[in-house]
């Protein structure tokens, strides 16, 4: 467990960055892995779904599923890597195939083509298994994870499992030994469940998906062995989670319903970022103080600015109440809250200022000469 | 526009947007706006997200419809359920069972991509055509998924060339793309980003899917408030007011960065109005992280009223 970001950014191997959807994950990644660059490591950050500007910034619009290194002024080095699902399964499939002839046939398949797509879970078992193949080549220090916006908060652990499950899946591997003994009353079954699935979406889907398993025979060792490394990797203790939220409602529950889904599989979340936050101006006063002064001032200039002030004094106090439970369970890790920016980032001078909230140690040297964030100066 | 004759142009409004904009509660006060029109409403979720029940004092929806306040029902719709009664309706309940168990539903939904969207969306259009109802509010999954979410039909009948389930994609998509039973009001806030992605998805929906898009939802748009550009010092002598130190200084970084955002706000629904030709609604910012049945309140009436300023021709 590391006391701060900076800690992380330098003592793990392997940062993931998880949390709900449009809060902030990309910026905070690719952030953490800015800092790793400055202090001398050679960082990679994988992304999923980068915002256009930002992407275009780190070099993503070029070739996706290849790291891309970003020129800087950093002694070590940033590269940046856009996910594709879909050549990463590719890339896999080659590899575990025992022939090219069975790895083209499996590639050919239609079945096949739609996993990446349709297949819940794929997105994220990829995303981890890029990740345990940029750590395994040995080329970089630190690995900073994007995970992709997820509707459930175990796919990343579960999917590698999940996949390996589906691509065992029972009634196929009944289909694929027709002929063998004693289990003739299930293959029946599995017969007529079939013919069911021909009848509703058609005799083609259903040959397309025999063909796939037929196909895959012989390789699901290859596939489970891989699987289990992947996950061991995650509960490795060179790796650390980290969550990424905003100070809203939804944004919270969720993200704690990932903290406490991520806990039971055995894998603690070790820091927490909160972007967003409504700045501060001045300390010691309630909103409801505030909000009396604006009315006993009501007559005068002062009225509103008082009013104002009550305004984003109540939404400062309602936002850490807010998070009050999120930030008890990630101590002692690192909570960094984050305000809301001037700007949105799209550059590597906002990802500067990210930086400087995130790494407040380094923020003279990492701060460019731009205005301040959480308001002008 | 008068708010219920808005809530009745059509009989099924899909609330979509990227992840964090909040289509949650988006969806929550046009039920409510609608229920005050008197009109009567189911609001239904997709996949259980906590948010719209408490949206609603509830403490969650389930995939039984309940009682969610005066004129308003809601439930959620889940893909293997949506299965689950299809097959049941067609005659294959025990298959349903062995479906689900050995994880063969996963096997067909690969098989036939968009089968489980169809299944759902299936299950919306039944809702739809409902007598009792006269408004369903549909909270669209979140993230990327939307569009391939209203996109599955046309995927499927690319893929699926027979049976029952190609049928259902042709009803689907017979309610998508008819206006009177359908339309899209997407979210955003108006800030770079979100704008950027609900254009880009705007046009999406209107090419590849060809439904109607109603207007625009901006979300947290700061209630404009005037005499920001004061400086309390100066002002407090003036009056001779006293502040006590720190607080002059308070109240000017304060002001600053009230007026700095909602400059920025207000740039954002320039480029918004610029880059669509939709009529735009706009919810304000409530200051407060949460939202009860008392937020949703305040924001179906100013949903109303902006609803109102709408004028009858802006509305495609």
């Amino acid at each position: 467990m590391t006391a701060t970001f900076a800690d992380m950014a330098t003592g793990c191997q392997v940062v993931v960055c998880c949390g709900p959807g449009g809060v902030g994950k990309t910026t905070v990644s690719a952030a953490l892995a800015v800092h790793g660059a400055s202090a001398g490591q050679r960082s990679v950050v994988v992304t999923v779904d980068p915002a256009r500007r930002l992407g275009d910034a780190l070099g993503l619009d070029t070739l996706p599923d290849t790291p891309h290194r970003i020129e800087g002024d950093w002694p070590g080095e940033l590269w940046a890597l856009m996910l594709d699902p879909k050549s990463t399964f590719d890339s896999l499939v080659r590899k575990y195939a025992p022939r090219p002839e069975q790895a083209e046939a499996i590639l050919a398949n239609r079945f096949y083509r739609n996993i990446a797509g349709a297949l819940s879970g794929t997105q994220e078992y990829m995303a981890m298994e890029k990740l345990y193949e940029l750590h395994a080549s040995g080329d970089y220090d630190l690995i900073v994870v994007d995970t992709p916006p997820t509707r459930n908060a175990l796919d990343f652990v579960d999917a590698p499992r999940r996949l390996t499950r589906f691509l065992d899946n029972r009634i196929f591997r009944l289909l694929m030994l027709p002929t063998r003994v004693g289990l003739k009353a299930v293959n029946a079954a599995a017969q007529t469940f079939l013919r069911t699935v021909s009848k509703t979406v058609g005799g083609q889907v259903v040959s397309d998906a025999v063909a796939f398993f037929q196909a895959f025979e012989g390789m699901e060792d290859g596939f489970r062995d891989r699987a289990q490394r992947v996950l061991d990797l995650m509960s490795d203790e060179g790796t650390a989670f980290v969550l990424v939220a905003s100070p809203r409602r939804d944004a919270v529950t969720e993200a704690e319903f990932f903290a406490e889904k991520l806990s039971e599989a055995g894998i603690p979340v070790q820091g927490l970022v909160v972007n967003r936050m409504q700045p501060r101006f001045g300390t010691g006063w309630a909103p409801e103080a505030d909000r009396e002064r604006a009315k006993t001032l009501a007559a005068t200039p002062l009225g509103p600015l008082w009013a104002n002030l009550a305004d984003l004094h109540a939404l400062a106090d309602a936002e850490d109440r807010e998070i009050a439970g999120l930030v008890a369970g990630i101590a002692p890790g690192p909570v960094v809250r984050v305000p809301l920016l001037d700007s949105d980032v799209h550059d590597l001078a906002g990802l500067a200022t990210v930086g400087g909230h995130l790494f407040p140690a380094h923020a003279a040297a990492a701060e460019p000469a731009t205005s301040s964030p959480g308001g002008p100066p | 526009m008068d708010p219920r004759e808005f809530c009745a142009q059509t009989r099924l409004a899909i609330v979509a947007g990227k992840g964090g904009v909040g289509k949650t509660t988006v969806s929550a006060a046009l039920a409510r706006m609608a229920a005050d029109a008197g009109l009567s409403v189911l609001v239904v979720e997709i996949e259980g997200k906590h948010g719209l029940a408490s949206a609603f004092g509830a403490p969650s929806l389930t995939y039984e419809e309940q009682e969610l306040g005066p004129g308003i029902r809601g439930r959620t719709l889940t893909p293997d359920q949506a299965l689950v009664e299809y097959l049941e309706d067609h005659g294959l309940r025990r298959m349903s069972k062995r479906l689900t168990r050995t994880g063969a539903v996963d096997v067909v939904a690969t098989a036939a991509p968009g089968i489980k969207d169809i299944l759902l969306l299936g299950k919306v259009k039944q809702l739809e055509q409902r007598k009792d109802v006269d408004l369903v509010v549909l909270d669209a999954p979140a993230a990327g998924h939307a569009v391939t979410f209203l996109l599955s039909p046309r995927s499927l009948l690319d893929t699926v060339s027979v049976g029952p389930i190609r049928d259902q994609a042709e009803d689907v998509l017979g309610m998508l793309t008819d206006p009177t039973r359908c339309r899209v009001l997407l979210v955003t806030l108006p800030e770079e980003t979100p704008v950027n992605e609900v254009v880009e998805t705007a046009f999406m929906l209107e090419d590849k899917v060809g439904i109607d898009l109603g207007p625009v939802v901006v979300n947290s748009v700061y209630p404009r408030v005037e005499g920001l550009d004061v400086d309390p010092q100066d002002a407090a002598d003036a009056a001779d007011i006293g502040l006590r130190p720190g607080e002059a200084d308070a109240l000017r970084r304060a002001a600053e960065f009230r007026m700095a955002r909602q400059e920025l706000q207000v740039e954002q629904l320039a480029r918004l109005a610029d880059a669509l030709p939709l009529p735009r609604l706009l919810v304000p910012a409530l200051f407060t992280a949460e939202i009860n049945v008392g937020e949703i309140e305040v924001l179906a009436a100013a949903l109303a009223q902006s609803v109102e300023a709408l004028a009858p021709a802006e509305v495609p």
